[in-house]
């Protein structure tokens, strides 16, 4: 039997009157790296934001390790949360940290590492994403690709079990975007970190995942390997992945 | 007509649940006072950065405070007839219990409580907030816990430096357009002046900076769609806060002060 790392089981999560997840099922396994691709605004960032409890799910369970985060008092979820990094959709870096203390956030605030370990700690991270220098550059003075990079080099800073990604190649250039691939694949082959994606971009997709999973209508409307999903059949899947404006997915 | 009354109930209800999960806010974060000594550096920037942005504000409507509260002071005792040498008592005791701490307090909450607003909710809208949280930091012990105990700390400093410079103030405009000596004047001051009185200002003075602290935190925090979203937190910052100041001021002067 494969080991189970997430399992989200049934979740369900209106905002106001609008439900926009409606009974999602899905396991990762351990070393897993499953990517959640559906159009703007289907839900994907809302499930992956499931998952380290940054959103509570209406109902249903999500068990990270075999435990059920969604009713976790503060300090076991803290627990839990030091096991999964994230990198966010904008970066999310601290505008008033410097690049070095943005990495070193987590560290300082969570861990009993002193000052020269986290340095150590931040120079290393900062090297895996080519980025050694930039320790006192404010996140203003980056660029966009720069920002993800730090923000990925923050989110692997404590050495997590889990990765979550929210569209990690969105809204940079192309070449960006493929050296953000290399840096996530590397690092699922370097860490052997599981790890969620949530994107949009196909060409990212198909390059990092092992499985994908598509996301429509607040359910899975699919899942499979890129392989498969290439020649799914489903005309739902079909019309997203070679990104067509007339089908059955109705633009909003 | 019932949509009128609805509109009314439903506003009257998120008055209530905002108040509500406002004062949960200023408990959690009191619980974080625990953490006080590990977030030292962080409360002393934001000791620094209300110092800073306050004080060349509380110097300047300070001195008007108590040159207005001079003027009109003598012009009503020569109304009355009272005697002049009870101006410096009369004026002081009025800027030491009430118009410095409440008009320190109104003016802090434009600027301060304006910033912390801001600050945390544009940290809110562009997800650093959320960072925060998914590296197993509490937001409320690292950005909340540190503005409210820093605006709980210098806001009654603050207070206490708004009435010399009023009182100094009054002085100017009593010995030059009053026509008192500066030695009457101060007397007078210094005559009615009880320990009392800047005990209650530091009580009252120290509820408003946790008022003026806990409401910014709370619309930043709460804070959602962009930067009109930041902005209306902006602004309803200083709205709550200074209807706040007022009703809190009323409720400590009936405790502390009995007729």
């Amino acid at each position: 039997m494969m080991d189970v790392s997430i399992k989200i089981e049934n979740i369900s999560k209106s905002f106001g009157k609008k439900k926009v997840l409606n009974g999602v099922t899905l396991n990762v396994n351990r070393g897993e790296s499953v990517v959640i691709i559906g159009q703007s605004g289907c839900g994907k960032s809302v499930l992956l934001k499931h998952l380290n409890r940054l959103i509570r799910p209406d109902s249903g369970h999500i068990y990270i390790n075999d435990q059920d985060i969604a009713k976790m008092q503060t300090e076991e979820l803290f627990a839990i949360r030091r096991k999964i990094g994230m990198l966010f959709q904008s970066a999310a870096l601290l505008d008033s940290l410097t690049v070095a203390q943005n990495v070193g956030l987590g560290l300082k605030e969570g861990w009993k590492y002193s000052e020269k370990e986290i340095s150590e700690i931040v120079g290393d991270k900062l090297e895996m994403v080519g980025l050694s220098g930039a320790e006192n550059m404010y996140p203003s003075d980056l660029s966009g690709g720069m920002r993800k990079r730090v923000g990925l080099a923050r989110s692997i800073s404590t050495n997590p079990e889990i990765l979550l990604y929210d569209e990690p190649t969105t809204g940079l250039d192309p070449i960006t975007s493929d050296l953000i691939n290399d840096l996530m694949i590397n690092l699922r082959e370097k860490l052997n970190v599981t790890s969620v994606a949530v994107t949009h971009d196909m060409t990212s997709a198909y390059k990092i995942a092992g499985r994908i999973v598509m996301l429509y209508n607040g359910k899975i409307e699919y899942d499979g390997t890129p392989g498969q999903i290439k020649n799914s059949g489903n005309s739902i899947v079909d019309q997203f992945i070679n990104g067509r404006a007339s089908g059955p997915i109705q633009v909003q | 007509m019932t949509n009128g009354f609805l509109a009314i109930g439903r506003r009257a209800i998120n008055f209530i649940t905002r108040l509500g999960s406002t004062f949960m806010l200023l408990l959690k974060a009191i619980y974080y006072f625990k953490d006080i000594p590990r977030s030292l550096g962080q409360i002393f920037e934001q000791c620094f950065f209300i110092g800073n942005k306050s004080l060349s504000l509380i110097i300047i409507t300070s001195i008007f405070i108590g040159a207005v509260s001079a003027w009109q002071a003598a012009y009503q005792f020569k109304f009355i007839g009272a005697p002049l040498r009870y101006l410096g008592a009369a004026v002081g005791k009025a800027i030491v219990i009430e118009l410095s701490p409440v008009l320190s307090a109104l003016v802090i909450a434009g600027r301060v409580g304006a910033g912390i607003a801001a600050e945390i909710g544009a940290m809110k809208v562009t997800e650093q907030v959320d960072a925060l949280e998914s590296m197993a930091i509490s937001p409320i012990r690292y950005l909340i816990m540190p503005r409210l105990f820093a605006s709980a700390l210098m806001i009654p400093l603050l207070t206490v430096f708004s009435a010399f410079v009023a009182i100094g103030g009054a002085l100017l405009v009593s010995v030059l357009f009053v026509d008192i000596s500066h030695e009457t004047f101060l007397l007078g001051v210094k005559n009615s002046f009880k320990i009392f009185d800047l005990v209650s200002g530091l009580i009252k003075s120290t509820v408003f900076g946790l008022i003026i602290g806990v409401v910014g935190c709370h619309e930043g925090y709460h804070a959602e769609g962009g930067a009109r979203g930041v902005g209306r937190a902006t602004t309803e910052a200083v709205v709550i806060s200074a209807v706040m100041i007022f009703i809190a001021d009323y409720i400590i002067a009936t405790i502390l002060f009995k007729v």
